[in-house]
């Protein structure tokens, strides 16, 4: 299949043409010759990699009422990611090699974006003992990235035992810093508001503490520290300083915590029920100075669908987490483009080329977040910046409507999604995958 | 005049005095009289919707609505969606299918009566009687009542609540509604039971107990629940009521015209001594007997009226 992209701006530099074929950018310039190709008018949009998400809950096997492979990476592929690390925690947890690889093939049949599985870095998350990391690492879904996401490491030799063995394969430890005693019951972001409303306070030290304590056993054995969804102020500034260091520690933001705040909770409504929780604005602006000013190094969306009757409840029966996936790059923009924090090269790196990096997905026979140039797997997304809409939880290809942006206006929309050359995504529907298309 | 009561802080000035105003006639129009009871809300059911056991509060409200001639049910759920039980929503669904005009719901989840009055399941007036650690709004209404009672106008007035403020919605209510009924509030009590940014609420703080008497005209003991001691809120009973607790001698510092509430059940001996809790200044059961005026006053101004507008006219107008 050849594409001709005519007059797309290249991470929204000067307008150019790309020629996609055989999967990989064959060419970039002006008045490339089209023939043969299928032609895609693309003034007026921004061409970017694709974006890779570090954080996505896709929640197969176990709660395919919530989402599943396909429906989850149909999302991906809408919002614009051509690959997206599902999280371990689904039920059976992934933490064995038979898990991941499952996954992973399932992620390859359905074709809309890669799935690249995260481990488990506990036996069933239960933080007790570490998991087959190593089997995991050297299966066919080559896993490089391990996290108990959703609960934290907390036992310090546990963490300092799983940052040193995951080196001998180039592994990184994700951790989702909540110092379990500090946070026993906890609802929202501990604050005034916390204290009116009658919620039991999730505080920013539970988080903090965490973070300072792994930075501080990275550095003392020479690992790799990823840290997940990081939500205050004080949390940056411990990123900001180990990297002042030199300190090998990365760090992602969600959308979410780029633009909402706890606020939101007052009404008990639980679609605004997320852990880490809400904050407050003085940490929104602090993780957008972050994010420009590169201490946290990626945005990952931390897309956790639930089903209806799970945020259809009381505050405290309710689910923890909102979908993000159709939404991510319209936040971004919004939060990051149009107060000019971030241009569109920025972009790029903050959601393709920094967490390929970090899940170390940008080489190899499927490499993702690399360049646009000639001779690279073309992975491209094409994005309308002037464009805006009215967020619809229904119109969603997810499962799930757990959707916290319901009737904000958001700019910015993926117009077409390139994932090896194939459009997965066009006029900014959903086509057949290539998987789907061969098979016809 | 009321759609809902959620929280005491959705109450103005004038509102919250309609109200103690309102239960001041339904105390003249039911006090002393054989027979006890208005027609004011004939035809009307009241659903008391408990998720948690409260056998004072449900039985105030229950005889709140019969003096006003409601239709009361009971419904008693015994599992809510926090334990696995059924949802809030299929209990309200059912309750609007039954034709409930108000519910009454006490729930262990804070916020839960938002849900039920923001969710469009049910149609009925929502009647907060206590959720989670969030608000109690009719506890606060009978105290001030209470206090207005023996005190007068409450503006001015320094009121000293003491005890466990973070866990308690009764310390919530009051202090928001105290406030705007333009009392002076202070909230006692250790640090580790005081929650994040109080220092924000319309109140002073102190963690001195001894150094906040003088001058009130009314102390709230509040209940601690011996339990906190296990999830280190304070070392012992003993230290807390030590520290916090009401005996003769704290008493004693109290000017002479000064009352002492509770909003029950007390435990004697550790927040309150027995001596102090059956003292001619203590209005611990008057309260009980206020809540049912209280009660029957917010119903009223709920539903008398509200629906077909001939009901509304009689009664306690």
């Amino acid at each position: 299949m050849i594409v001709l992209i005519k007059g797309a701006r290249l991470l929204g530099a000067e307008p150019t043409d790309l020629l996609l074929r055989d999967g990989v950018i064959a060419e970039i310039g002006s008045g490339l010759d089209g023939t043969g190709a299928t032609v895609i008018d693309a003034g007026g949009l921004v061409a970017l990699p694709g974006l890779v998400d570090l954080h996505t809950h896709l929640r197969e096997p176990g709660r395919e009422d919530a989402e599943t492979i396909a429906s989850g990476t149909r999302a991906a592929a809408l919002g614009g990611f051509t690959a997206v690390h599902a999280m371990a925690n689904t039920d059976p947890v992934a933490d064995t090699a038979g898990v991941v690889e499952q996954v992973w093939r399932l992620g390859r049949e359905i074709g809309y974006a890669d799935v690249r599985p995260v481990g488990a870095v506990t036996v069933g998350l239960d933080g007790q003992r570490l998991a087959e990391l190593g089997a995991m690492a050297d299966s066919a879904a080559g896993v490089r990235v391990f996290s108990d996401d959703g609960r934290c490491v907390a036992d310090a030799l546990l963490m300092r035992r799983a940052l040193e063995y995951v080196k001998a394969f180039g592994g990184v430890i994700a951790q989702h810093a909540q110092e379990p005693r500090l946070t026993e019951g906890a609802q929202m972001n501990e604050s005034e508001l916390s204290g009116r409303l009658g919620l039991r306070g999730w505080p920013r030290v539970a988080e903090e503490a965490i973070i300072a304590r792994d930075v501080m056993l990275a550095a003392h054995v020479g690992s790799r520290l990823h840290i997940c969804h990081l939500s205050t102020r004080g949390s940056v500034e411990i990123v900001r300083l180990a990297k002042q260091r030199g300190l090998p520690v990365t760090a992602e933001v969600t959308p979410h915590h780029l633009l909402l705040t706890e606020d939101l909770v007052a009404g008990y409504d639980a679609r605004y029920k997320v852990n880490p929780p809400l904050r407050s604005a003085d940490d929104v602006a602090a993780v957008r100075e972050g994010l420009a000013d590169g201490t946290i190094d990626a945005v990952a969306t931390d897309h956790a669908p639930h089903p209806v009757e799970d945020k259809e409840c009381e505050w405290d029966a309710a689910a923890f987490g909102m979908l993000g996936l159709e939404t991510a790059l319209s936040v971004v923009q919004h939060t990051m483009v149009d107060t000019g924090l971030l241009d569109w090269a920025g972009v790029a790196d903050r959601m393709s080329f920094a967490p390929g990096r970090i899940g170390k997905c940008d080489g190899g026979d499927f490499a993702q977040a690399r360049p646009l140039a000639a001779g690279e797997p073309a992975n491209v997304v094409l994005v309308d910046p002037s464009a805006s809409r009215t967020v619809d939880p229904a119109a969603s290809v997810s499962l799930s409507r757990n959707n916290p942006y319901e009737g904000r206006k958001l700019p910015g929309s993926v117009v077409a999604t390139f994932l090896r050359g194939f459009p997965v995504v066009e006029n900014g529907e959903l086509t057949q995958s290539s998987i789907q298309k061969g098979m016809r | 005049m009321i759609r809902h009561l959620l929280s005491s802080s959705d109450l103005t000035r004038e509102q919250a005095t309609t109200i103690l105003d309102t239960a001041e006639e339904m105390a003249r129009l039911t006090e002393g009289r054989s027979v006890k009871k208005l027609p004011t809300l004939r035809g009307r059911t009241v659903v008391n919707l408990f998720f948690e056991d409260s056998t004072r509060t449900r039985t105030s409200f229950e005889l709140a609505a019969k003096r006003l001639s409601a239709d009361v049910i009971n419904f008693s759920a015994k599992g809510s969606s926090v334990s696995k039980g059924e949802s809030l929503k299929d209990t309200a669904l059912t309750l609007a299918a039954m034709g409930a005009d108000a519910v009454v719901v006490r729930h262990s989840a804070s916020g839960a009566p938002y849900r039920l009055a923001d969710s469009g399941w049910i149609d009925a007036n929502v009647l907060n009687a206590g959720d989670g650690t969030h608000e109690h709004p009719t506890q606060a209404l009978l105290d001030a009542f209470t206090m207005r009672h023996h005190l007068g106008d409450l503006d001015g007035r320094h009121i000293v609540i003491v005890g466990d403020v973070l866990h308690g919605r009764v310390a919530r209510s009051n202090v928001s509604l105290l406030a705007t009924l333009g009392a002076r509030v202070t909230v006692v009590a250790p640090p580790t039971l005081l929650p994040l940014g109080v220092e924000h609420w319309p109140c002073e703080v102190s963690y001195d107990l001894d150094a906040a008497l003088p001058g009130a005209s009314a102390v709230m003991m509040l209940r601690v629940q011996q339990e906190r001691m296990n999830a280190a809120f304070f070392p012992s009973a003993r230290e807390y009521s030590r520290r916090y607790g009401l005996d003769t001698q704290r008493f004693g510092r109290l000017s002479d015209d000064a009352i002492v509430l509770h909003p029950g059940p007390m435990n004697r001996g550790m927040e309150i001594t027995a001596e102090v809790a059956d003292s001619e200044r203590s209005v611990i059961v008057e309260q009980v007997t206020n809540g049912v005026y209280v009660r029957m006053a917010v119903l009223y101004l709920m539903l008398a009226g509200a629906g077909d507008g001939t009901t509304g006219q009689e009664g306690a107008a």
